[in-house]
């Protein structure tokens, strides 16, 4: 317990150490690649409090990444052209502000996952993986055939978002927002696992009927985890799509699901730094093997391979010894 | 639209469905039996598909490239089955969806290193080329009446297997009670290996067969894993009739959504608007059909609890 | 565990000293190449690859970084992050699709960066969106299709059945082909993107009244379409912009591709000095014959090295001028930009025939001639 919260200072102070080496060193892209894991990382812990916490697996996260993407993109895209999103029965304009756009990031993700969740959490096992999945694809075949957002061509966004009183154009401005965005996430995450509602959680997925015969309802307590999962993630993804000032419908594919799903079983089931440490790890390996050949993808897979076979409990449960972190 | 255009798309989409059937059979006996999410089943697909185009290149011979594809896949399943995928049977979902995730970035990028960037050449044989004329005045391409009947006679063969034969005593003793039957002195670990590596047979079977109309490209079995699995809990996970009857709903849904929803949609919207709407929801129709499936009945038409 | 981690710190700072390259580099131009070489559609960039390879061998002042955008449009954003701020090319190149084009060269031409598009003309950056700074060698997205509509109308076809993918750019391409076309569009028809299966839509296609189908599916889509519908006995014309029948996907389709009319600005036995030349050196060194993509790849390289002859890179405004002049022997014939930077060239039909055991293109006529795009109207700069 004691050596896992130390790991997870060094790991937690590798980002902004590694940004400001790279600032000192003048290596903008490093910065890019840093702030892309603090993202990513994001993402994860957002998936985390479902499938850590409450057991869910779900294979449809990139849903609502892709919708908290298209929360910038379409505020974005409105307030850059100067058009308003629509008129009657009231006037809604789009707007530059990272602020608010975070906030309808948060809202529309929180909304979906609580439709998403509600249908799909009456099913259980394979039957909730397929079922999340097939949520993701319905977005996704309608974010590529809908026109007016550039369909499959996405959206582009020439200029990222403001936030009061920083540049967000300077690399290591906007890192510092990724990142400050990620520890209040990271907070808020560790303090929701030991509340009630955490506990209660993490009762449901170890014995549900236990759980129901003290008068708790596992399928509110799951929907409310559900929420607060697709919330975070929805979150990551606007920040992910001002990163790239970029969004397109690849983010609701059901790969970005598997990635981001490949994120926390890297870095480590339920644990709280362990999406930190696999979306570093990730990006790392995307960047050394990428450089190395053309196929990497093999050598992505064997690694992968390796870690669910040999290492469980992922990255920090390696490192960390084999106690699960969170109880 | 006429009734004989109408015949024909149903033709299609029963066609499509029992190719479908093919790819789910398989997935849903792997997971009837050992329990285990294959995600890499779309791999074995590919392989079949590409075995099945470089010795059809070779010698020229479809029922040779035919008989590689099953060679070539069965003997893929088999082999990944001994060195990963009997690890996992005891593990939880989650980690046979990642392993088995990274056994398709394997296979994908494998295939490409060995067959190069494009696609392959695989043509259907020449006595099977061209349409026939069905009675009622239909002119339908009989490669895929033969596909049509090869994969109801594969169907027809299952049934039998587990319901007539020593094996598919042990299949479904399995599936009831895994434990038990180990006790009775089957053994289990070659029985897993052979499950396995009939699913991946059939899998690879599929793959030669579509890949004749299809490109062969690596990749290929992605869009069709992923349409597999909507079969599979449609229809209920571990159930052969299940996936039966869920491939045929999908693959009906799919084909006659995507012609039936436009000219739907455009009797109450202006043509262009109603033409893009009615293809994006076309493209979403199976997704929606399973997760009304699921709403009601959450283990899928013909699954246990 | 804190000497893991500080390994990882000192990989991390191994990949960054790795990029700190020297920024001086007197008369020489560093290119950056994004292009897909991993994953689906690979072929593609690795055509392109390898063509501008062939036309920059041996030339000491051109330096080339080459990067794999595996198709993603994040990838493609990231890695021309890295190649402004961490190479500091002076010039950018390679993408292969109008996605990843939009994604990356608005950003790219902001930051006083050239792109050079060797394939991928999206019509946002032929119109409102033109920038100085960019050049497409390629074409605009609606030329092919343009021009097929043109060969259309003058030779007597009156009926067209209409089919393309539903997305931006298959939509693009049918309201190119119409822009043009005179005849009965019978019926359009919008597939799903990445469809398998074309069975419901030929037999749309033997219901209809159409005599010619005119189709844009790119990659493998087009191949899994034509060998169903040679297998269907459907028998109308059938038409379509050359992607779909370009060298490295004609091998995947075969005889059922044969007949069919494609409208490309480039064909291998186009009867140029420049074009018998590159096509014989392409075979020499790579062992198979060239795609269009690699014309292109080649083009896009002759182009730079003819304005390198001429300015320097660091003075923008003469470099874009050298560019414009398009001073170099294209493999296509007659080459020049038009004012928003796309090009003015001879789109040609082709028909698809057996040579010996290769199935391959043939020129059968010009489809339109001095062809240009119709949206530098609204190009401002």
């Amino acid at each position: 317990m004691a050596r896992e919260t130390l790991l997870n200072i060094v790991l937690f102070a590798l980002l902004p150490v590694t940004a400001l080496a790279a600032f000192m060193l003048d290596e903008p892209f490093v910065i890019t690649l840093v702030t892309k894991a603090a993202i990513l990382a994001l993402a994860g812990v957002g998936l985390n409090i479902a499938l850590g916490l409450g057991g869910l697996v779900s294979f449809g996260h990139a849903a609502f990444f892709g919708l908290g993407g298209y929360a910038m993109g379409v505020l974005a895209s409105h307030a850059q052209s100067y058009t308003p999103i629509m008129e009657s029965p009231f006037l809604i304009e789009g707007t530059k502000s990272m602020l608010v756009i975070w906030g309808v990031a948060i809202v529309t993700g929180g909304l979906a996952a609580l439709a998403i969740g509600a249908l799909s959490l009456r099913t259980t096992g394979v039957y909730f993986i397929m079922i999340t999945l097939a949520f993701g694809q319905m977005l996704y075949y309608f974010a590529i055939s809908w026109p007016a957002y550039g369909g499959e061509d996405g959206l582009s966004i020439y200029i990222r978002n403001e936030f009061p009183g920083l540049n967000t154009l300077d690399p290591i401005q906007f890192f510092a927002i990724a990142f400050g965005v990620l520890a209040i996430v990271l907070f808020i995450a560790s303090r929701l696992a030991k509340s009630p509602f955490g506990l209660a959680l993490s009762a449901a997925r170890q014995n549900a009927e236990r759980v129901e015969t003290v008068g708790i309802t596992p399928f509110r307590l799951r929907l409310v985890a559900f929420v607060i999962s697709g919330a975070i993630t929805a979150l990551a993804g606007a920040l992910f799509a001002d990163l790239n000032r970029f969004v397109s419908p690849t983010m609701f594919s059901w790969h970005t699901s598997g990635e981001i799903m490949v994120f926390v079983i890297l870095g480590g089931v339920g644990r709280l730094f362990g999406p930190v440490a696999g979306a570093a790890l990730y990006i790392l390996l995307e960047h050394v093997l990428g450089g190395l050949s053309d196929f990497w993808h093999i050598y992505l897979g064997l690694l992968l391979l390796l870690v669910v076979l040999f290492a469980r409990g992922g990255l920090i449960g390696t490192l960390a010894g084999r106690e699960v972190a969170h109880d | 639209m006429s009734l004989l255009l109408l015949i024909e798309q149903v033709l299609n989409g029963l066609q499509f469905g029992v190719m479908l059937f093919l790819m789910a059979a398989g997935l849903t006996l792997i997971f009837g039996v050992m329990g285990l999410i294959n995600l890499a089943h779309g791999s074995l697909y590919m392989v079949g598909a590409f075995a099945a185009a470089a010795v059809a290149g070779f010698t020229g011979s479809f029922v040779l490239a035919l008989i590689a594809a099953l060679a070539a896949a069965a003997a893929a399943g088999a082999l990944i089955e001994l060195l990963v995928i009997r690890r996992l049977y005891d593990r939880d979902h989650l980690d046979q969806v990642l392993a088995t995730f990274a056994l398709i970035l394997i296979f994908s990028e494998g295939t490409r290193y060995i067959f190069g960037s494009f696609p392959l050449f695989l043509d259907i044989p020449a006595a099977l080329s061209g349409p026939i004329l069905l009675p009622g005045g239909i002119y339908y391409p009989l490669y895929r009446l033969v596909i049509i009947g090869a994969g109801l006679l594969v169907a027809a063969g299952l049934f039998l297997l587990i319901a007539r034969t020593r094996i598919g005593v042990q299949i479904r003793a399995g599936e009831a009670d895994r434990e038990m039957i180990a006790a009775l002195g089957v053994d289990i670990s070659k029985l897993y290996t052979l499950v396995f590596a009939l699913g991946a047979a059939l899998a690879g079977l599929a793959g030669a067969l579509v890949g004749a109309i299809q490109s062969v490209q690596v990749g290929m079995g992605e869009p069709v894993l992923i349409l597999a699995f909507v079969v599979i809990v449609i229809g209920g996970i571990g159930s052969i009739k299940g996936a039966l009857v869920g491939s045929i709903l999908v693959g009906l849904t799919d084909t006659l959504g995507g012609v039936l929803l436009p000219p739907l949609f455009a009797t109450f919207m202006e043509p262009s608007s109603a033409n893009a709407v009615g293809s994006a929801v076309a493209s979403m129709a199976i997704y929606i059909l399973m997760a009304g499936v699921l709403l009601f009945k959450p283990s899928g038409l013909f699954g246990g609890t | 565990m804190k000497l893991k981690s500080l390994i990882a710190a000192a990989s991390i700072a191994a990949l960054s000293a790795g990029m700190a390259y020297a920024d001086a580099h007197g008369g020489k131009v560093k290119v950056g190449m994004i292009t897909t070489l991993s994953g689906g559609g690979a072929g593609l960039g690795i055509d392109v690859r390898d063509g501008f390879m062939l036309a920059a061998k041996g030339n000491e002042n051109l330096e080339l970084v080459i990067e794999d955008d595996q198709r993603k449009p994040d990838i493609a954003v990231q890695l021309a992050d890295k190649l402004i701020q961490s190479e500091k090319v002076d010039v950018l190149t390679g993408i292969i699709w109008s996605n990843l084009a939009m994604a990356v060269v608005p950003a790219a031409t902001a930051q006083g960066k050239f792109y050079l598009s060797p394939n991928a003309g999206p019509s946002a950056l032929a119109g409102k969106g033109c920038s100085p700074l960019y050049f497409n060698v390629a074409w605009q997205n609606d030329a092919f299709n343009e021009a097929a509509g043109s060969w259309a109308s003058e030779n007597d076809i009156k009926k067209v059945f209409l089919m393309a993918p539903n997305y931006p750019a298959g939509q693009d391409m049918i309201a190119g082909f119409k822009r043009t076309y005179t005849g009965e569009v019978v019926e359009e028809v919008y597939t799903k993107l990445g469809q398998t299966d074309y069975a419901a839509e030929i037999a749309q296609m033997r219901a209809s009244d159409a005599d010619t189908v005119y189709f844009f599916l790119p990659g493998g889509m087009g191949i899994s379409f034509m060998k169903q519908y040679a297998g269907s006995g459907v028998d109308k014309n059938v038409m379509g912009p050359a992607f779909s029948f370009d060298q490295g996907i004609l091998g995947a389709i075969g005889d059922a591709a044969l007949g069919v009319k494609n409208t490309s600005h480039w064909s291998k036995d186009l009867d140029n000095e420049a074009n018998v030349k590159f096509v014989a050196d392409f075979q020499a060194e790579f062992g198979r014959l060239p795609s269009l993509y690699a014309a292109q790849g080649y083009d896009t390289a002759l182009l730079l090295q003819s304005a390198m002859g001429k300015a320097d890179v660091k003075d923008a405004a003469a470099f874009q001028a050298a560019m414009e002049e398009a001073d170099f022997a294209s493999v296509r014939g007659d080459f020049s930009f038009a004012p928003n930077h796309h090009p003015i060239q001879d789109i040609y039909m082709r028909e698809v025939v057996k040579e010996g055991d290769v199935v391959t293109n043939k020129v059968i006529g010009v489809a339109a001639s001095a062809h240009q795009d119709v949206y530098g109207a609204d190009c401002k700069m």
